[in-house]
């Protein structure tokens, strides 16, 4: 079976984007990642959506970004699986470049999360558990994600400190990423000052909405050759799921969807946790990036929040982590931060990250979790 | 009639609506397979083990050990006027978990990870129609139309 190779790459600005619908931001990836790629729309055999439809008041969004692309009458889908919607797109169009059913797939993540109303997105955040027999004791979010961060203080003794390390990294890197959300730094202080959203979490633990898209157009090794002089390889790809309720897992210190991922990935791609220089993580809380170098094998069990205090998660320490601000300080339109990841990481193996770049950068990963780890997908990207 | 169940409910309609009928009753029910006999809580009605289709409800002490809490702050529609509430989630003793609110029998401050704790079924005294839930209360806490929790 063919490899499959990154030849374009597109992104927009991440924020409150009230001057675009979703498909105008689509199409501001998909132009970006179509000159990239030095390719004509005659040339993509089909598209891939990720997208949570829930967000959109446009029911069945696959059709209206198609139409707005110019890409029909080629095929396209939606994939959806809660955040991690942008990482099935490309699993799926890599499953059809592998199986020889279409040669170059374009796949565009996008997102409009500022279209719901506060009540809306109230009613919306009652739901984001498994709703028999947890939502109605009105669970959320952040309060699923701050239950994990206490048991892996309890068990560990990650402190509030380390925490906010997380917190202040991804915000030091935002700051020197055009394309991110929040472009300032942070210190521990003002964010120990902010609002409690549920304990031990603020403000600062909590990535914030926003709209977005970013697009990666992918194509067969022959095509990929013929197109591009510095393709960027999907060597390894890992998918995995969990329980939808938290009440079936063995545990609350890890995903077990992403070690399961993680472990698919590195086996397909031949190397392991030491080998990646860069990579992208779920952040979408603090404690949930802690949670990313433990289950990727960066480090051991527990060793998650001294392993960002000691800096090792910077450039220069032993893997460099989300230094594109990571869903915390670029912003997380749901749909869209899984083809963000592979973006940003093919740019690191390409050189192009600008002041952000990670040295010697070969390998990477992309780390792209739906949900409270009901879903994770793992991506290892080399190249030549 | 498990409508009743929860300050909220998505689901009114399941295999196992009685749970909520017992739970009014003061009784807290697992699941059990009747081919395999392998127990479940929250119940379920189709085995998890076997994949057999027929269950019993069988009732459990509700006892166990916090394993992990969180108190909300901001939270989601229909919970705004119970706003901050503490919310846990207990290893039982006889297996499975359970995620609810703490009751009035245990004060914020003395919560903590590893504290044996005990599922107690309660129900909402204020409202006309019948609304049951569970909290998490000190053991030997019984059954009672006791105080809400907030
Ligand atoms: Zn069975």
């Amino acid at each position: 079976m063919t490899r499959v190779g990154i030849i374009g790459l597109g992104h927009g600005v991440f924020g409150r984007r009230s001057d675009a619908t979703v498909q105008e931001l689509a199409f501001e990836a998909f132009r970006a990642a179509m000159e990239d790629a030095g390719i004509e729309r005659d040339a993509v055999d089909a598209s891939v959506i990720g997208s949570v439809p829930e967000y959109h008041k446009q029911r069945s969004l696959a059709g209206v970004v198609q139409e707005y692309l110019g890409l029909v009458p080629k095929p396209t889908w939606l994939t959806e699986v809660a955040c991690a919607s942008g990482s099935a797109a490309m699993r799926t169009a890599w499953m059809a470049i592998k199986a020889g059913v279409h040669d170059v797939v374009a796949v565009i993540g996008c997102q409009k999360m500022t279209e719901l109303s506060t009540p809306e997105i109230l009613a919306l955040m009652g739901r984001v558990g498994e709703v028999q027999w947890e939502s109605g004791f009105g669970t959320t979010f952040p309060g699923y994600y701050a239950m994990f961060a206490k048991r892996h203080m309890h068990e560990f003794g990650t402190t509030r400190d380390h925490l906010l390390d997380v917190a202040v990294k991804n915000h030091h890197y935002g700051a020197m990423n055009p394309l991110a959300l929040f472009r300032k730094e942070i210190t521990a202080e003002k964010a120990k000052a902010s609002e409690d959203v549920a304990t031990p979490f603020q403000v600062y633990d909590c990535c914030a909405n926003a709209d977005g898209a970013a697009c990666v157009i992918l194509a067969s090794e022959d095509r990929a050759r013929e197109i591009s002089s510095k393709p960027v390889w999907l060597s390894g790809m890992g998918c995995a799921s969990a329980t939808m309720s938290v009440l079936r897992r063995p545990n609350l210190v890890g995903l077990p969807s992403a070690e399961h991922a993680a472990a698919q990935a590195y086996a397909m791609a031949g190397i392991g946790p030491a080998d990646v220089k860069v990579a992208d993580v779920h952040d979408c809380f603090t404690i949930a990036e802690i949670m990313a170098y433990e289950d990727l094998g960066f480090c051991e069990r527990g060793e998650g929040g001294p392993f960002v205090a000691e800096k090792q998660s910077y450039i220069g320490g032993k893997v460099a982590v989300n230094v594109d601000g990571g869903l915390k300080a670029k912003g997380h339109p749901i749909g869209a931060t899984g083809v963000s990841m592979t973006y940003e990481i093919a740019k690191q193996l390409r050189g192009e990250a600008g002041e952000r770049q990670v040295p010697d950068a070969d390998v990477g990963l992309t780390h792209n979790v739906g949900g409270i780890g009901q879903y994770c997908f793992v991506q290892v990207l080399t190249r030549d | 009639m498990f409508k009743w169940f929860g300050k909220v409910n998505y689901t009114p309609y399941t295999k196992v609506a009685d749970f909520a009928r017992h739970l009014r009753d003061g009784r807290l029910m697992g699941s059990r397979c009747k081919r395999c006999g392998a127990t479940s809580f929250p119940p379920r009605a189709d085995c998890d083990a076997c994949m057999h289709g027929e269950f019993e409800f069988f009732e459990v002490s509700g006892k166990g050990t916090l394993h992990t809490f969180t108190k909300i702050v901001a939270a989601p529609t229909g919970f705004e006027d119970v706003t901050p509430y503490t919310i846990g989630v207990v290893d039982l003793d006889g297996g499975g978990k359970a995620l609810a609110w703490f009751g009035d029998s245990i004060p914020e401050q003395d919560i903590s990870i590893g504290m044996e704790v005990q599922v107690v079924p309660r129900i909402f005294e204020e409202l006309e129609e019948i609304k049951v839930y569970y909290s998490l209360e000190q053991p030997g806490t019984t059954w009672s139309k006791a105080e809400q929790p907030w």
